[in-house]
């Protein structure tokens, strides 16, 4: 398929993602925010807006992180390129140019949300709850991805679709576990005492990973397991290796399809190698924050990669 | 006071190809004309038929309005019709042929020299090239007017990149959607092999060094094009890929695109982008929605355009005049469709019959398409007859008049019921090996009252045209 059209899905898939993580981390900051802020620790809407890489914009236009800007910066705000309007409105465009590869069942999921939304843009603030929204959000996600699955020819478009989305996941999973570092950053004592659970608790709750979690392990919460389940658990969708897995597996049927091997799955295979051989033991060890920065550099240039080879155009 | 043949009614009495569509009307309630149209309208948004309408600002997604009753043709009637469109795009054709090679028609004095060769549109790159099976426009869209039961005129020809063809097809697929019964009581001839048929056309005239099964890209401006929708919807129809410039490379003596699995070698290109933009090295160096090298491939055999480059000077305005004389010198046969009488302002007697009789003319520019920088005489104020008489005044070359036609009117659903409206009509000529074209085109509808201007642009409207079968 043309290289541009490759392109337009992989984002399509990367920015239904990201809305989806934008109406997640809103979430959780909102959780997070009803406990006690007597602690002195810092604004945990701040680390929001620093584990989602959007602090810096949002402080161009506002002065202190106040909940309702924040909510309308990461929601509504078409300036914030990750914000969920952009997000969907991007996906949206994506699929516009390349309605030609897509069934009429996903260009209606994502044609539908993009008209509710500017509905919801227009009504007044105070009448929308987050909870709404998120929820929205979701389940609007969920409406394209499951017309994806449900409708789409397997071809190489489809592999280029869940390229971006499990790209896109596993740079959000990180980032979002990484909210946790930034909350916490300042006073180490709190790692363990019951606000510390409540925190973790609640990032399993916006991955909608809360009753999975106790499921699969039981028992307390505990920063180890919970770094277990959303890093290394194969049963996990989220966890980084589950999307690493997707990653080799969707390179690979490309490499069949296309009957050449690529650098890009040379990198996936090393990538998805090098946390099946890891434990949870040393990713502490190495610190969770600092795993999770090298692995959100290491899935950037993952991506580049996989642009270089197929999307750019300019293979030869 | 001027009377206007009504398609439907003639004086007092159902013209036999309206007399179901009659009772279909009677039998059709108000709530239930309002939730059909609202249906209808659902159905153009959810498949994302959207327009965007230049200079307007607004919505980029409005809708081109769409109204629910057909207009209607005979087989006798579309057969005429279909002849004389035929017999103008072979004219047309053997015209840009012959402008481009000899220009026999300008030495027999038929048409005059400056024209032609000093016409914008007259493209010297091409000079001296001939297409692939002598085609210049392979798909000419001529726009019709009707003025009585046997009177067509030809307003003008579009010979470059005719849109609005997916609105026939859409439209022709929303009614039967919603109005089966009518389907199946009145025998339609159907329209939806226009795909099939444009690509044949577009295989028929592979370049000369193509030695295989051609491969076909429809060449678009990209997303931000009021088109795109129709060209995406084409390329979808036609299982061809849809291409901007910046996908397509030009390597040795061929055009490749850009796929993820490397190059493809491409030999027809269907564009629907201006000569302007093809090719940089050519025609614009600052555009950048050029393919550069292009146009030396294509002149060399290695790729088709499709139309092909310099199509556009026998659309012009001021040589549309001289279609009758392309058919009598070609084909030597009597023109079928009757051209608009015209003046050209750049005669000085025509400009002086036109400057003294602007209340009763409509005026346009030679060069403008889309319904815009025109003056309709009788539908216009003093000041914007004036202000028109000096824009004239300034540079006659520029403009040509026609009389005020009376546009035939169709049944039309209007706020108050079922109202008469102003139409033309634009079939859709398709040239390669063979001349063809399907029984239909796209009805345009001047939705405001007393209004004669059609374009989508100017808030037109659109219908489902339909041919009876024998």
């Amino acid at each position: 398929m043309l290289s541009r059209t490759a392109d337009n899905l992989y984002w399509i898939a990367r920015y239904m993602e990201r809305a989806e993580t934008m109406a997640r981390l809103l979430e959780v900051g909102s959780r997070i925010s009803l406990l006690p802020t007597a602690h002195g620790y810092r604004n945990e809407w701040d680390s929001l807006l620093q584990a989602s890489g959007t602090a810096f914009g949002f402080h161009q236009k506002y002065a202190e992180a106040e909940q309702c800007d924040i909510e309308s910066y990461l929601f509504f705000d078409l300036d914030n390129p990750s914000s969920v309007a952009t997000c969907i409105s991007r996906a949206r465009e994506n699929a516009r140019i390349v309605r030609t590869a897509l069934t009429a069942q996903v260009w209606d999921a994502l044609n539908t949300a993009f008209q509710e939304l500017r509905v919801l843009a227009k009504q007044p603030r105070h009448q929308l709850e987050l909870s709404r929204l998120t929820d929205w959000t979701m389940r609007h996600a969920a409406m394209v991805r499951g017309a994806i699955d449900a409708t789409l020819l397997r071809n190489d478009g489809w592999d280029f679709l869940n390229l971006g989305y499990y790209l896109e996941r596993s740079d959000n999973t990180a980032r979002l576990m990484d909210v946790k570092y930034y909350v916490l950053l300042p006073r180490v004592e709190f790692v363990g005492s019951g606000l510390d659970n409540y925190q973790w608790t609640t990032l399993l709750r916006a991955m909608s990973a809360h009753r999975a979690f106790h499921w699969a392990y039981g028992g307390e919460v505990t920063a180890r397991k919970i770094a277990d389940f959303l890093i290394l658990n194969r049963q996990c969708p989220r966890s980084l290796i589950t999307c690493a897995e997707g990653i080799t597996s969707h390179l690979a049927r490309l490499e069949r399809n296309y009957g050449k091997n690529t650098r890009a799955q040379e990198m996936a295979l090393a990538l998805e190698a090098g946390l099946a051989a890891l434990s949870v033991e040393e990713i502490i060890e190495e610190g969770l924050h600092e795993f999770l920065t090298r692995f959100i550099g290491d899935i950037a240039s993952l991506g580049g990669v996989v642009f270089e080879t197929y999307l750019s155009g300019d293979v030869r | 006071m001027t009377t206007y043949f009504n398609e439907m009614y003639d004086s007092g009495k159902v013209r036999p190809p309206y007399a179901r569509l009659e009772d279909w009307t009677r039998s059709m309630p108000a709530e239930l004309r309002e939730m059909k149209q609202a249906e209808a309208e659902a159905l153009f948004r959810r498949i994302g038929i959207t327009f965007a309408v230049y200079g307007e600002g607004g919505d980029p997604d409005r809708l081109i309005p769409f109204d629910m009753f057909p207009r209607v043709f005979t087989s006798g009637e579309w057969a005429r019709l279909e002849r004389g469109i035929k017999q103008r795009a072979r004219a047309l054709n053997a015209f840009l042929v012959d402008v481009y090679g000899r220009g026999e028609i300008v030495r027999a004095g038929r048409i005059p020299g400056r024209l032609v060769y000093r016409n914008a549109a007259y493209e010297k790159a091409v000079v001296g090239f001939v297409p692939s099976k002598g085609v210049y426009s392979h798909v000419v869209g001529i726009d019709l007017v009707r003025t009585g039961a046997d009177e067509f005129f030809v307003l003008e020809d579009n010979c470059r990149t005719p849109s609005g063809v997916s609105y026939m097809l859409e439209n022709r697929e929303i009614m039967m959607r919603m109005f089966p019964d009518l389907f199946r009581g009145n025998r339609i001839e159907p329209v939806d092999s226009y795909p099939e048929k444009l690509r044949r056309t577009l295989a028929s005239v592979a370049p000369t060094k193509c030695e295989r099964d051609p491969t076909i890209v429809i060449l678009t401006p990209g997303h931000f094009n009021s088109a795109y929708y129709e060209h995406s919807f084409l390329a979808d129809l036609m299982g061809v890929e849809l291409v901007e410039g910046a996908d397509l490379f030009v390597e040795g003596e061929y055009v490749f695109m850009r796929t993820t699995e490397g190059p493809k070698r491409v030999d027809v290109i269907y564009r629907r982008v201006d000569d302007d933009y093809i090719d940089p090295l050519c025609f614009r160096p600052d555009s950048m929605l050029g393919i550069p090298g292009l146009m030396d491939v294509y002149r060399s055999g290695g790729v088709s355009i499709c139309s092909a480059p310099g199509a556009g000077v026998a659309d012009d305005k001021a040589v549309y005049t001289y279609v009758p004389e392309m058919i009598r010198f070609y084909l030597g046969e009597e023109p079928l469709l009757k051209n608009v009488p015209t003046w050209q302002c750049s005669k000085t007697d025509d400009c002086k019959y036109v400057l003294e009789n602007l209340h009763e003319l409509v005026v346009k520019e030679v060069h403008g398409s889309g319904g815009y920088g025109m003056l309709v005489g009788p539908k216009s104020t003093k000041a914007e007859i004036e202000a028109y008489r000096a824009r004239v005044e300034a540079d006659p070359g520029n403009y040509i008049a026609q009389p005020t036609l009376a546009l035939s009117t169709t049944p039309t659903f209007v706020d108050e019921g079922i109202a008469p409206r102003h139409v033309d009509l634009r079939p859709y000529c398709l040239v390669g090996e063979r001349v063809e074209l399907v029984p239909g085109g796209l009805t345009r509808v001047a939705l405001t009252e007393g209004s004669l201007v059609v374009n989508s642009s100017q808030g037109g409207g659109v219908k489902d045209t339909w041919v009876l079968a024998e």
